[in-house]
């Protein structure tokens, strides 16, 4: 098998396996006073340091969540409310367009629900936003800001945005910024209080953490409105029993990925030009989509590392991805599901891709098991599997004969 | 052979698609996606188009132990066979949906994609039984007369048909609802869907009141050329219907009145007596041969003149791709839109000779 989906889903770090199963085998809630519950306790307070050392935070600046998504929202709507809150004509939410559905429906329900004034913030054709951007957005009307949230790197197309320009942005207007830092975590220098955010989210299972756990680093002065109310646990933000072992690996996870960065950035990165090369040998008129990977972005690279991500003229992303899958090759039209149907990309709309292309996408990415084989074994494949799905493609274009026209008489 | 199960997630594409397997055949299961905003949960008698009908298919696929893929085909749906449907209607004709989707979407949009990808065939649950003789198609009714769907599958042509299975072809609903109980599947018990998938409230003259608009028109009495009311388009109605006409005084005979015909132009319902509805001849252009080969001299046959009953014993001719059908004993309700199919009896299953598309009908 070659799996070439890890921004989907990475394999866990065999640490974070034994220190999940290990925890597991103990009973004790962390909010039960006595002996067993202390004793989970610290094991969730120890991860909770382990993991704030790991992100450059506070160890009171980390919440736990159930993962990305429940992060995401918990910022966006939390960090509104209260802003609204607090200030009631502050409705504005400056959101960028190539955000992850938990960010961008997250926004929509606020400004269908809860009086949000949404602004998406516009990308230019590698998918960045631009500072200049977010301070005319803000310059529009400052003081009615709520909340800006624009990610640190995406999981389509994996272009880096400047995240500190954009943090030092709202600062200047005490604005909130949230960003998703889900892909950046472990292949980028993600440092909270270097990054100047006020909130961000990260998640276990993309870093070799287990499945259904993450957090959201918010900062101690960032005032925000629980989702989930009940037991007051996680600052009163966050309430549910705390999931002992899933934030225990979670936290071993996110410090080796942090020690193991910058070796695995730049394997991942060697392999990823390779891929790209043998992508555009095999097949000339693949059109790699993105930040081209060649410059510095907060001097750290462009694009994601492990990322790949091509549209293939004339081919349907399905089509390519289940030859792919045949031949045992696994990878993703990288684009968000409704009953496992692929949407033309939002990401690729607002970076300028027409619709039809936008259906011909396909994303390789790359993490910590993959290898050599792994892209000789797509190279291998491409070129067939292309050619095939572009007269598939072509066929589905193709209307059957025109029935006559039907007149009564 | 390679095998593209279309399954719906529904119990009979799930059995057809399990005997493929059985068969021998290396088979990948697809949902077709034929909504652009599919429903979450089903609602009415709607069986085919929301998330929980792809769920139910994945599961299926999952205990069969083939990949299962969605393919979205909404856009090629709505322009092919909603935007047709709606069409016809305005036309003052009364269209088959399921008809039009076989022809359009499953064995052609669906059929090319496959082909193109390297599968041998498509198959579906249809209750129609298929084999080549002298490697010709020869399409015939099924096993389980009261599911038969020849009806549906008569316009496809013998090009189309020799990449079709129809596994369920020699079987009937209970038994495959009994094998799908015994093969473990969870759509065994799955309520048959009935109406037509992208209406899914049944109503379809308020869909095309939706699509339409109000198309005011009369209801005139055919025979005395009198006004009997008003209504909002001939869309609302069908020959043949006899309900919902807003008639308010009765006939002066007493007797139910029934649309007679549609005119789409003037927006004319005319309606008349039960007797005004017979017809004894049917022209039909289009013609489908799916054994490709057309009718060359008139022959005796048995005419069907929509999806479910309405058969007659006739003769038929075919000159320059125009069918003319006389029929020995009236048919009523005959509408224009609808397809006509010929029939050759036979003791295993009556044979499709053809199929054409209703134009027009005489007494």
């Amino acid at each position: 098998m070659t799996y070439l989906d890890h921004a989907a889903t990475t394999p866990m770090l065999p640490e974070a396996v034994e220190a999940m199963t290990t925890a597991l085998t103990a009973c004790g809630n962390p909010s039960s006073l006595h002996t067993s519950g202390r004793r989970a306790r610290r094991v969730v307070e120890e991860a909770r340091e382990e993991l704030a050392a790991a992100v450059g935070a506070r160890p009171s600046e980390v919440v736990f969540t159930a993962g990305g998504t429940e992060s995401d929202n918990l910022a966006v709507k939390g960090i509104y409310w209260a802003r609204t809150r607090a200030e009631p004509a502050r409705r504005r939410l400056l959101v960028s367009s190539v955000e992850h559905h938990a960010v961008t429906d997250a926004a929509e329900w606020l400004a269908e629900h809860s009086g949000a004034e949404l602004t998406w913030l516009e990308v230019d054709d590698f998918g960045r936003v631009h500072e200049d951007t977010l301070r005319a957005a803000i310059a529009e009307d400052p003081d009615r800001v709520a909340l800006v949230s624009v990610m640190w790197a995406n999981n389509e197309v994996g272009t880096v945005n400047p995240i500190r320009e954009l943090a030092k942005a709202c600062a200047e207007f005490e604005i909130p910024f949230h960003t998703d830092a889900v892909q950046a975590l472990g292949v980028l220098d993600v440092d909270f209080a270097a990054s100047g955010a006020s909130a961000m989210t990260i998640s276990g299972h993309k870093i070799g953490g287990p499945y259904g756990v993450g957090a959201l680093l918010l900062g101690r002065d960032v005032d925000c409105v629980p989702v989930l109310h009940g037991g007051g646990q996680e600052r009163d933000v966050r309430s549910g029993t705390l999931d002992t072992p899933s934030i225990h690996a979670f936290a071993t996870a996110a410090r080796i990925a942090v020690e193991q960065r910058e070796r695995l950035a730049a394997e991942l990165a060697d392999l990823r030009d390779e891929l790209v090369a043998a992508v555009r040998a095999e097949v000339p008129d693949a059109v790699l989509n993105g930040d081209p990977g060649e410059s510095t972005v907060d001097s750290g690279p462009s694009r994601l590392p492990g990322n790949a991500h091509f549209t293939f003229p004339g081919c349907e992303g399905d089509s390519l991805l289940m030859l792919l899958d045949a031949k045992g090759i696994e990878c993703s039209t990288g684009s968000a599901c409704t009953a496992g149907v692929a949407q033309p990309s939002h990401v690729l709309l607002a970076m300028g891709v027409g619709a039809s292309a936008a259906r011909s996408a396909l994303r390789f990415t790359l993490g910590h098991t993959s290898t050599d084989e792994d892209v000789a074994a797509l190279a291998a494949a491409i070129a067939p599997v292309v050619e095939r799905a572009r007269s598939a493609g072509l066929a589905g274009l193709r209307k059957s004969a025109a029935p006559a026209e039907v007149s009564p008489r | 052979m390679r095998v593209l199960a279309a399954m719906s997630g529904g119990v009979d594409s799930a059995v057809a698609a399990a005997r493929a397997v059985d068969a021998g055949h290396d088979v990948v299961g697809v949902h077709l996606a034929l909504s652009a905003k599919p429903g979450t949960l089903r609602t009415g008698a709607r069986g085919c188009c929301t998330v929980e009908d792809a769920h139910d298919a994945r599961r299926v696929a999952d205990i069969l132990g083939i990949p299962f893929y969605v393919w979205d085909f909404a856009e090629r749906f709505t322009e092919d066979v909603i935007e047709n449907f709606v069409a016809t209607y305005a036309a003052g004709q009364t269209p088959n949906p399921c008809l039009t989707c076989n022809e359009k979407i499953k064995f052609a949009a669906l059929l090319d994609k496959a082909i193109a990808l390297g599968f041998d065939a498509v198959s579906t649950g249809h209750y129609a039984r298929l084999s080549l003789v002298d490697g010709e198609p020869e399409l015939r009714r099924s096993a389980d007369i009261g599911k038969d769907q020849s009806y549906v599958l008569a316009s496809l042509r013998a090009d189309q048909l020799r990449h079709a299975m129809f596994p369920l072809g020699a079987s009937v609903k209970a038994d495959v609802r009994a094998e799908a109980s015994s093969r473990g599947l969870a759509v065994a018990e799955k309520p048959d869907s009935h109406d037509i998938c992208f209406i899914p409230d049944g109503d379809t003259r308020a869909f095309l009141g939706r699509n339409l608009g109000e198309r005011p028109g009369k209801l005139v009495d055919a025979e005395s050329g009198a006004v009997l009311g008003e209504h909002a388009g001939v869309h609302g109605f069908t020959v043949g219907q006899r309900h919902g006409l807003g008639i308010d005084a009765p006939a002066p005979d007493g007797r139910p009145r029934y649309v007679l015909a549609l005119e789409p132009v003037s927006g004319t319902v005319k309606v008349g007596s039960r007797d005004a509805l017979a017809v004894r001849e049917i022209v039909g252009t289009r013609p489908i041969w799916p054994s490709g080969r057309a009718l060359e001299s008139t022959v005796d046959c048995v005419a069907q003149v929509r999806a479910h009953g309405s058969t007659a014993p006739a003769q038929a001719s075919h000159v320059d791709g125009e069918l003319t059908v006389r029929l020995d004993e009236p048919l009523r309700g005959v509408a224009p839109g609808q397809a006509v199919v010929l029939y050759r009896p036979d003791a295993g299953g009556d044979v499709v000779l053809g199929s054409a598309l209703i134009t027009a009908t005489g007494r």
